[in-house]
């Protein structure tokens, strides 16, 4: 049985990273092809850095995902406390409320999204199509997953902390930021490491709402009539080293965390 | 310490609101000192600077000091639908033929002044004035190019090129086709000898019977996955684009392109500038420089498609001006038609056939079917398995 299931996970691995793995391989390819190996190359990467449509899709996508992440993290977290302060119902109702855009097909959600903008562009100038409407789209479909994080360790956490804090004179404000909010910490950081690569991830919305500025989804997307140029590859080579050495580092700022309050527990 | 954290607060307000309001000028020009012209162009279809190429837009920039928000489309109708939307202002687009006269007639574009556009009379008279734009008053060619066929000529015999070969029992399972209705349609019509713009619905529906006939041969429908498939040997037989041969083929060196004996239609993609732009007179000066013989030639060399400006092909080299496959001879044909828009009732007709063809015969419902009721036959037994099991605890 143990032999077994080593062997399913061996197999479960080889399934979510043998593309990612082909994906890598295929960067260093000194041809177009993706299905040849002919050699040995850099040169993807070098005329990544020059290609500045890719450049400038980067930026856009950077700036939507880190803007959304915050905003939605804020409004994630306000909205988790809100319903694990109200009641049964109410709070049911709200929760249900703000997962609907996760339910939401993203095809019905950004087309909507879309209509919406353009009758709003006409009363607030503004609100032209761009990275303000990219931005606000991609705040509405992060925030419920910022808020399902949050919920569950809200709802753990002990209110009568919060309530022996305000016993002891803090403003609700105050018994918020220094009781309730760090103990959720960790909640909330997932939850906007979970919007931030959510927005990353996003086409279906953001090619409704994007107007006459481009995220990177849709430059790829928009490569496919011809042969997909290989600096893709080495682009997705270096997001994904990126988002692994930050895995490794907060890992290991964890394990740190956790040995220092085992010691102090200790005491 | 409530300062502090209110402190923090406010800081991280100000940041995300310097960064939205960062993101303003890229979304209205209204707050920026010079203009910004929004262009929407193919993918990868202009020169970008890479392998020390020319960078045609911040060239343009260089010169004019118009800055240049350049996007790009995957298809004729994704642009269409992005502009009928109402959902961006562009001020330069490039579609092909068929599109710019849809775009024409429903009164989306804007007439242009040539006498801003002088480089315009660098473009051959044989790409004007053609159906998409009879009077020349609405668009400037950008590149043009043909349907052809790729074939590897290992396993495939092309002495006698044909749209047949598509067809052929010999390469089933080896056959790769348009997976898009006009490009699709048209091979059939030529085939059956019909005419490409046909407004009669009995050459469609013939037409739609030839391509039924051939779902059984094919490998799939492709777009661009015609280049793995092809450089990989997937597949031996497929129709493309001429512009697409010089990278195909050195993905694969045993590719080869003909053109077959029943025609072929050739097609121009076409600069033209949207009704309600909002920077009418940059607009022109951008594509009066995209005119300019060296950003034409520049722009061929990097799409690989052909150039429709002499002047252009004389700075290219021999090799790239002689390459029989972007200049061919066309004399042996009397006429190359070119996609002309139909009408409305044709377009639906047509994607109404164009499903029956890719959904009727082959995939049969009755398998789907099928696979339903067992599973339903399964969830039924295992209730009842469990209602008698509880009645017999009891």
């Amino acid at each position: 049985m143990k032999v077994i299931s080593k062997i399913y996970t061996v197999l479960i691995f080889v399934f979510l990273y043998a593309p990612i793995a082909v994906l890598i391989a295929f960067s260093f390819n000194s041809t177009k092809s993706r299905a040849v190996f002919s050699g040995f190359t850099f040169k993807w990467y070098e005329s990544l850095f020059q290609n500045s449509e890719i450049f400038k899709a980067i930026l856009v996508t950077l700036q939507v995902a880190i803007v959304a992440s915050i905003l939605s993290t804020i409004l994630g977290v306000i909205a988790a406390v809100i319903i694990s302060k109200s009641s049964k119902k109410v709070g049911a109702l709200f929760s249900n409320v703000t997962n609907f855009p996760m339910l939401n097909p993203e095809i019905v959600m950004g087309v909507s999204l879309m209509m919406l903008f353009v009758f709003l562009s006409g009363i607030f100038s503004f609100l032209s199509m761009g990275v303000v409407t990219l931005i606000l789209a991609h705040t509405t479909f992060c925030t419920p997953y910022v808020m399902l994080n949050v919920l569950p360790k809200l709802r753990q956490s002990d209110n009568s902390m919060y309530e022996a804090a305000i016993d002891l004179g803090c403003t609700p404000v105050k018994a918020f930021l220094k009781v309730v909010f760090p103990d959720v910490k960790p909640a909330v950081i997932t939850g906007a490491i979970m919007a931030f690569t959510i927005s990353i991830d996003d086409f279906v919305i953001s090619y409704f709402t994007s107007g006459t500025v481009q995220n990177l989804s849709i430059t790829i997307y928009s490569m496919t009539r011809k042969l997909v140029t290989p600096e893709i590859n080495a682009l997705s080579t270096i997001l994904f080293v990126a988002v692994l050495l930050l895995l490794v580092v907060i890992n290991i700022r964890q394990t740190q965390e956790e040995k220092r309050r085992g010691a102090v527990k200790k005491c | 310490m409530l300062k502090k954290s209110s402190f923090i607060l406010s800081l991280s307000f100000v940041l995300i609101l310097s960064i939205l309001f960062s993101a303003l000028p890229f979304s209205s020009s209204a707050y920026n000192d010079s203009v910004t012209i929004n262009v929407y162009n193919w993918g990868q279809y202009i020169s970008d600077g890479s392998d020390g190429t020319i960078d045609a837009n911040e060239e343009f920039t260089r010169q004019t000091g118009i800055k240049v928000n350049y996007t790009t489309f995957a298809s004729n109708e994704e642009m269409y639908a992005k502009l009928a939307s109402n959902g961006a202002v562009y001020d330069v687009i490039i579609p092909s033929d068929y599109m710019a006269s849809k775009l024409k007639n429903q009164g989306m574009l804007r007439k242009l002044d040539f006498s801003k556009i002088p480089n315009a009379q660098n473009i051959d008279d044989k790409f004007k004035n053609l159906h998409h734009d009879p009077e020349n008053e609405y668009t400037v060619a950008y590149t043009w190019g043909y349907l052809g066929l790729f074939y590897n000529k290992n396993f495939v015999d092309a002495s006698d090129p044909s749209w047949n070969m598509l067809w052929d029992q010999k390469y089933d399972d080896k056959i790769l086709m348009f997976d898009n209705p006009r490009d699709a349609f048209s091979i059939a019509h030529f085939i059956l000898g019909n005419d490409i713009n046909s407004e009669n619905k009995s050459d469609w529906l013939n037409a739609s019977e030839l391509l039924r006939a051939q779902k059984p041969l094919l490998q799939s429908y492709v777009m661009d996955q015609i280049f793995n498939k092809m450089g990989n040997n997937e597949a031996y037989i497929a129709p493309y684009y001429s512009g697409d041969a010089n990278d195909l083929m050195t993905l694969n060196q045993d590719l080869e392109f003909a053109l077959p004996k029943e025609g072929t239609t050739f097609f121009i993609d076409a600069m033209c500038i949207p009704e309600n732009c909002e920077h009418y007179e940059e607009a022109l000066a951008y594509i009066n420089f995209m005119c300019t013989p060296e950003i034409m030639a520049a722009n061929s060399r990097a799409t690989g498609y052909s150039t429709p400006s002499t002047k252009a092909k004389e700075l290219l080299t021999e090799e790239e001006a002689n390459n029989p496959i972007l200049y061919p001879d066309l004399s042996a044909f009397e006429t190359l038609p070119i996609y002309e828009n139909l009408s409305d009732e044709t377009n639906e007709y047509i994607d109404e056939l164009w499903i029956d063809v890719k959904t009727g015969t082959q995939n049969n419902p009755m398998g789907l079917i099928f696979v339903l009721l067992g599973f339903l036959g399964i969830y039924v037994a295992i209730v009842v398995y469990k209602k008698l099991k509880n009645r017999y605890n009891k």
